[in-house]
């Protein structure tokens, strides 16, 4: 066991397969040399070579497009886009090609790769290093999306999806890269090392796939969640005193659809929390999921705490963020019936 | 210079229905005329190929200058036998969706050479990442059934991609045959991920890209000159430039006041223009580029000067857009007649060889089709299950999707 950042966790993660796998290789922009913008491939230029980790031409369709091609030669590539915010280029090699290269070839051919990107806001990023575009991926038959939100479920859950024979879409709260946050962003950052889950194992293991975790235990209502929204939920309950279940989702799409539907079956009330826009959101789905598998348990309407439907903002980036009080508002709302 | 208000240009062929094309646009070389330069040629070095043109085959069927291949009568004789085959493929493909048996085709006639001679430039293990209008990589090959391939156009039971893919979107990893999208230009940057992949493996296979005129104008083609460079992959980059982009000519694609080829000398690729309707020259231009991928001097990007005589598909009409007889005074004429003629003139072929071959390779088309028909046509309904549906989203069906095949079935 050592302590990790989430960034160390993921290096690790990435350490572990290109040390197990010769045919891990990663890739993207300023990941080789310099070890990425935030730093999560640092040092393994060094370590392995320049032909197993390189930088790329800042080309988001080429990185995934030749992705694709390599996973197809019998690779497993891991490329970084380097903001999420910039994948749009990439995405009809997402959706038309590794997304449907199995399905298409009858399995003739297959497309196992790992597009890593950060995504979500809390750094001032404004409308360009801010974006949570989740839903953009669940909407896509083929591909899997994963959000982790702390080191044990980043480095678990990488290698998961690197070991995984299917694309995955692989999501970094990057709020949450050097400690968790709780969205009192007035507050002194609170390092990982104060918190459990920087335990990580230094070897191989993974979190499954298709598996939620309930973060936090609760009675009163269930919060579904993912990525920084979870540590907002918890600061939520906390500072409401309502007793939420708060449940991290973990792999977005294909999801673990019993954890959430004993929770709701069990408090009766659900509140559904996430960075990105409101409108046509991953929340929209989940309202969907609960009100078809729970709703003669529904004791009132489910509510959805979410990003307004404006671009994210650079100034106004509080008032944006789907903070706590807006969480626990929420709550209330739920708990009135 | 003018000083009047702004124009935009929008190019225009110069033929249109009822007005005949003027061919001078093309830019033609005599055969012969140009240079085979070293396969370490730097690829600064390729401009003047990239505006010329690399011939063989003379008007006479003779084969002259520097290109002239070192291949044997035998194989040419396989290759006209093979471009022959796909030609009666078509032709009786197309008889099929007139018939309604299949629900779309799509022809390569007149350009069978390409995909036939460069298929015999590689070597098994290559990969091509081809466009619909490659059959000839298939059909040129003697251990791909036509039976097969039909059963993949009749979307029946025997049908490899569970009739997932419109007809003629064939996938043969064991034939080097990479699975066709449907979506154009996005195979072109994958080739050179496929070929990046063999180098960091160490591995002698290279990947061979392919790509219409038309298509040139994504992104993906532009990305993948400027990875295929950077990384120096062991990719044959072709560009089949067959005029027409369904209705667009392929000035509109920005072949007007360049070539295609000379995209690649622009990106640091060595870049040829080569008739693709000289079987020999395509053979030849081939050879030249797979030698360098393999030797690891890098890519290589090949302009094929063709043209595309039938129809785009099954559901276009090119008399609306084109001269209805364009394709006869096309000035690089027909793949098929120009390697018969040299064959013929080297003594290694005959009229009557000739007319055997062509009702050989019919009555085998005939055959083959027959064969796939008892195995359904789309006109009978016998078609995959419903299972295969939901199967090959991902490796294991998650459980949505096994609600959702429960409920399909209900």
């Amino acid at each position: 066991m050592a302590t990790m950042t989430m960034v160390q966790a993921l290096r690790s993660a990435m350490d572990v397969m290109l040390g197990r796998d010769d045919n891990v290789v990663i890739y993207g922009q300023d990941v080789g040399y310099f070890g990425g913008v935030f730093r999560c491939t640092e040092g393994l230029q060094a370590k392995y070579g320049r032909t197993r980790v390189f930088d790329a031409p800042i080309s988001e369709g080429g990185i995934i497009g030749s992705a694709i091609g390599m996973a197809a030669y019998g690779l497993r590539p891991v490329v970084e886009v380097q903001f999420a915010d910039y994948f749009y280029p990439g995405y009809d090699q997402i959706v038309s090609e590794a997304a449907r290269l199995r399905y298409r070839s009858a399995g003739d051919f297959t497309a196992p790769l790992t597009i890593r990107m950060p995504c979500g806001g809390g750094i001032y990023g404004g409308q360009t290093h801010s974006q949570s575009p989740e839903a953009l991926f669940t909407h896509v038959c083929g591909v899997r999306t994963v959000m982790p939100s702390n080191p044990y479920d980043a480095k678990g859950l990488l290698i998961a999806s690197i070991e995984c024979d299917d694309p995955v879409i692989f999501f970094e709260p990057k709020r949450l890269y050097n400690g968790p946050f709780d969205g009192h962003h007035d507050r002194p950052v609170v390092p990982w090392s104060a918190n459990p889950s920087s335990e990580v194992p230094e070897g191989h293991y993974t979190v499954p796939l298709e598996s939620a975790a309930v973060f936090r235990s609760g009675a009163d209502l269930t919060v579904l969640a993912y990525g920084t929204m979870v540590y907002v939920s918890e600061a939520a309950a906390r500072e409401s005193g309502i007793d939420a279940e708060v449940i991290d989702i973990r792999s977005l799409w294909p999801l673990d659809l019993p954890t959430i539907v004993a929770s709701v079956k069990k408090t009766g009330r659900c509140v559904i929390v996430h960075e990105a826009t409101r409108t046509s959101g991953f929340g929209a789905e989940l309202a969907a999921l609960v009100q078809e598998h729970c709703f003669y348990q529904l004791e009132a309407p489910i509510e959805r705490v979410t990003g307004w439907d404006t671009p994210y903002p650079h100034a106004l980036e509080w008032a944006y963020f789907p903070g706590p009080e807006r969480v626990a508002a929420a709550f209330r709302r739920a708990m009135e019936p | 210079m003018s000083m009047g208000p702004l124009r935009l240009n929008v190019p225009e062929p110069t033929g249109r229905p009822g007005r005949e094309t003027d061919f001078s646009y093309l830019r033609l070389a005599p055969a012969a005329e140009t240079r085979r330069p070293p396969l370490d040629v730097s690829p600064a070095h390729t401009g003047d190929l990239a505006y010329s043109l690399v011939r063989v085959l003379d008007d006479d069927g003779r084969a002259v200058g520097p290109w002239v291949p070192q291949i044997d009568p035998d194989s040419l004789r396989h290759g006209l036998r093979a471009m022959m085959k796909t030609r009666a493929f078509d032709a009786r493909m197309l008889i099929a969706q007139r018939q309604k048996k299949i629900s779309f085709y799509m022809q390569c006639l007149g350009e069978e050479a390409i995909a036939i001679a460069h298929a015999r430039a590689l070597e098994d293990g290559d990969m091509c990442f081809p466009t619909y209008r490659q059959q000839g990589l298939l059909l040129g090959r003697d251990d791909i059934s036509m039976v097969e391939m039909i059963c993949q156009l009749m979307s029946n039971e025997r049908d490899p991609l569970k009739g997932r893919q419109l007809p003629v979107m064939y996938s043969y990893k064991r034939a080097g045959f990479f699975s066709i999208s449907g979506n154009v230009a996005t195979q072109f940057i994958q080739a050179v991920g496929w070929g990046m992949a063999s180098a960091i493996k160490g591995d002698r296979r290279i990947a061979s890209a392919w790509i219409g005129d038309g298509s040139t104008a994504e992104s993906d083609f532009h990305t993948a000159l400027t990875f295929a460079h950077v990384y120096r992959a062991p990719v044959i980059l072709n560009v089949v430039n067959n005029q027409w982009a369904i209705s667009t000519f392929q000035a509109i694609a920005g072949g007007e006041a360049t070539t295609f080829a000379a995209h690649g000398v622009g990106c640091g690729i060595a870049s040829l223009r080569v008739d693709g309707n000289d079987y020999l020259a395509v053979y030849a231009a081939s050879r030249w580029a797979v030698e360098r991928a393999r030797s690891n001097l890098g890519p290589t990007l090949i302009e094929w000067v063709t043209y595309r005589a039938g129809a785009h598909s099954t559901s276009d009409d090119p008399s609306r857009y084109r001269p209805a007889d364009d394709w006869q005074h096309f000035p690089l004429g027909d793949p098929i007649a120009r390697l018969k003629k040299h064959l013929t003139r080297i003594g290694a072929w005959s009229e009557l060889e000739h007319e055997k071959t062509q009702k050989e390779v019919e009555a085998q088309v005939n055959e083959a089709f027959k064969q796939a028909e008892r195995y359904g046509t789309l006109l009978d309904g016998n078609i995959p299950p419903l299972a295969t549906m939901f199967e090959d989203v991902y490796k294991d069906m998650p459980p949505h999707l096994r609600e959702q095949f429960a409920k399909a079935g209900a």
